[in-house]
């Protein structure tokens, strides 16, 4: 094939033809590009620009004025901030305290090759498949307490006000996203857990490591960058939650479950503020961006490091 | 030749290895795991079991029962119901909905991947790429105010068509990755041949590389689709008319309308999930890899 061609003139000829090549693929990617840059790109802009302006979000674009500060200013006064800021943060940080010990265990249950464990993964996955809002709505009849399943069993116990008050609010919350979520996590550790060597748990087993030791000194150091993607998913994504907790709390009781996106919409689409409503998105890409690095950051700089050292 | 062309690619979960004793992670008794995975069992389907029983009780049992054992006279009625209440009509819409933003958003991501990989040290297609790859951060909840916006501003407010194009702008960056992965697992010589055999790089993209891609292309459609059919947001802020609604929104309102009517409730949640359902049934595998598709390593 190519071989006939003289090594000399073959590198000026292979330029010429894959420029010529570029040209005519250039235009495949217009059709993605354009609309990634209309709906995507153009937004994000849009949403700085938006957070410095004044708009009430029912009159057309010309009734849209700069007004420099102003929003920055009065959302970054607002002790509602504060507020949204330690909902959003307590979500994060109970809900990745929660979902990531139980992902593991899930996972490494279901990592195992028993045919049973096969059939049990098509119920661990149903999850995954509802949409926020379903769950929500499932869990608000269910844990109604006039109407759910704490009335219908006679139980004290399950007949609380789950979601009327504050601490029950969060724990609930906290408990519907695991719900919705570890399996989706699982799975991850699910496939990691499988590519760990065999040869380094017969060499703990030669050893004499107990079962509890090989999961602490094998598994767990060589899930470390998957705990890591994990993670990172877990909090950069518990910052956007949303259709889950409004249709769940509604931000409720009083503002217990107010996070940033809830604040974000609250102040935007009900009190026709999408001046200060832009300056909480802002705030909400800077936030995820900022954890995605810190996270990155603390998983080492060199992410593709071999854990595999001595196998 | 076409046949022994490797298709896998580092995106999708390790098939189930052929020689289970090889990769023998439990041979040995694992009690946390095994407790952990069967009280997580419960958790996970108990709501779903008591989703289906209370959808199939009637609204005047339904308060004198014990609401985990299933009823004695199972009823269709709850389900007659939630139809009534218009929901054929919401159905219809999150099918067009979904339809038409996963197909374009599918075969617009399969083009720029094709370009991106054939054009390889291209700097207006690397930019391209890059681009993508960045707007795998951007959240849609941080940006709905513009999108908002820009729709007002098409005269599409209260549309089907305002939730179908910003579902495809931020259904692109992660199909194109996925798609790209595996395109570039296509081996160079096959496209060399094509190109030798005097085919345009259109005509190799259609008769080579897409149905070598359609693994793949199967995994980023049923991971945009559920996507798409599960969102909530867009129609939120998108739509305002009853007739316009999908299926989750529709659901919402449903329930805020009927909230003591709990097994119609149920009923409705069940209907909504039900393609998805089917699908997961006759397609769990590829449903199962599609949703960790460009997360597993």
């Amino acid at each position: 094939m190519s071989t006939v061609i003289p090594p000399a003139t073959r590198g000026r000829r292979e330029r010429g033809v894959t420029s010529a090549r570029n040209a005519s693929l250039a235009w495949l990617v217009l059709p993605a590009l354009a609309f990634f840059v209309a709906f995507a790109l153009v937004p994000l802009l849009a949403v700085v620009v938006l957070s410095f302006c004044r708009w009430n979000g029912i009159s057309d674009i010309s009734s849209i004025s700069w007004v420099g500060l102003d929003s920055w200013h009065s959302v970054l006064t607002d002790p509602a901030l504060p507020h949204a800021i330690g909902v959003t943060l307590l979500i994060m940080a109970l809900s990745w305290a929660f979902q990531t010990p139980a992902s593991i265990l899930v996972g490494v249950f279901i990592a195992g090759r028993q045919r049973y464990r096969a059939l049990l993964s098509v119920i661990y996955f149903i999850p995954l498949l509802l949409s926020s809002a379903a769950i929500a709505i499932t869990y608000k009849a269910l844990l109604d307490p006039n109407f759910g399943i704490g009335p219908g069993l006679h139980s004290d116990l399950l007949t609380q006000n789950w979601l009327g008050e504050d601490n029950l609010a969060v724990g609930v919350l906290v408990f519907v996203v695991s719900w919705q979520f570890v399996p989706f996590h699982s799975l991850i550790y699910q496939g990691a857990i499988r590519q760990i060597p065999a040869s380094m748990y017969e060499a703990a087993e030669i050893d004499g490591a107990g079962r509890l030791r090989t999961f602490f000194s094998i598994t767990l150091p060589q899930l470390k960058y998957t705990v890591i993607t994990s993670s990172t998913l877990m909090v950069v994504g518990s910052l956007t939650f949303f259709d889950i907790i409004w249709v769940l709390t509604e931000g409720g009781p009083a503002d217990a479950t107010r996070s940033l996106a809830l604040d974000m919409y609250i102040r935007g689409f009900r009190a026709n503020l999408m001046g200060p409503a832009s300056a909480i998105a802002v705030l909400l890409v800077l936030v995820g961006l900022g954890l995605a690095l810190l996270l990155r950051r603390l998983g080492g700089t060199d992410a593709t490091a071999s854990q595999m050292e001595g196998v | 030749m076409a046949t022994t062309v490797p298709t896998r690619t580092p995106s999708r979960p390790v098939p189930p290895d052929p020689l289970p004793r090889v990769r023998g992670v439990t041979r040995r008794r694992n009690w946390f795991g095994g407790l952990a995975g069967w009280a997580w069992l419960v958790v996970i389907a108990l709501p779903l079991y008591w989703i289906v029983i209370t959808s199939f009780t009637s609204q005047d049992t339904y308060f004198d029962h014990n609401p985990l054992v299933p009823t004695t006279h199972p009823t269709l009625e709850n389900y007659q119901f939630v139809l009534d209440a218009g929901f054929v009509r919401y159905f219809v819409n999150s099918v067009i909905v979904t339809v038409g933003a996963v197909v374009p958003a599918v075969l617009m991501s399969f083009m720029a991947a094709f370009a991106i990989v054939r054009g390889g040290g291209g700097r207006f297609l690397t930019a391209v790429n890059g681009l993508f790859l960045m707007g795998l951060a951007i959240p849609l909840q941080a940006v709905v105010i513009p999108i908002y916006l820009i729709i007002i501003e098409m005269h599409l407010y209260d549309s089907l068509t305002a939730m179908i194009l910003p579902s495809i702008a931020f259904a692109l960056p992660l199909s194109v990755l996925v798609l790209s992965n595996f395109i570039r697992d296509v081996p160079r010589e096959l496209f060399e041949s094509m190109r030798l055999d005097g085919c345009s790089e259109w005509g190799t993209m259609w008769r080579l590389a897409f149905p070598l891609t359609r693994p793949a292309l199967v995994t980023v459609t049923i991971y945009n689709g559920l996507t798409i059919w599960n969102n909530f947001l867009l129609p939120l802020i998108l739509t305002q008319s009853t007739e316009r609604r999908t299926l989750p929104l529709a659901l919402w309102s449903f329930q805020g309308q009927y909230s003591v009517n709990v097994p119609a409730i149920m009923a409705a949640v069940l209907l909504t999930t039900l393609p998805i359902l089917l699908l997961y049934v006759v397609g769990r595998r590829q449903l199962v890899s599609g949703l960790t598709a460009g997360f597993g390593k």
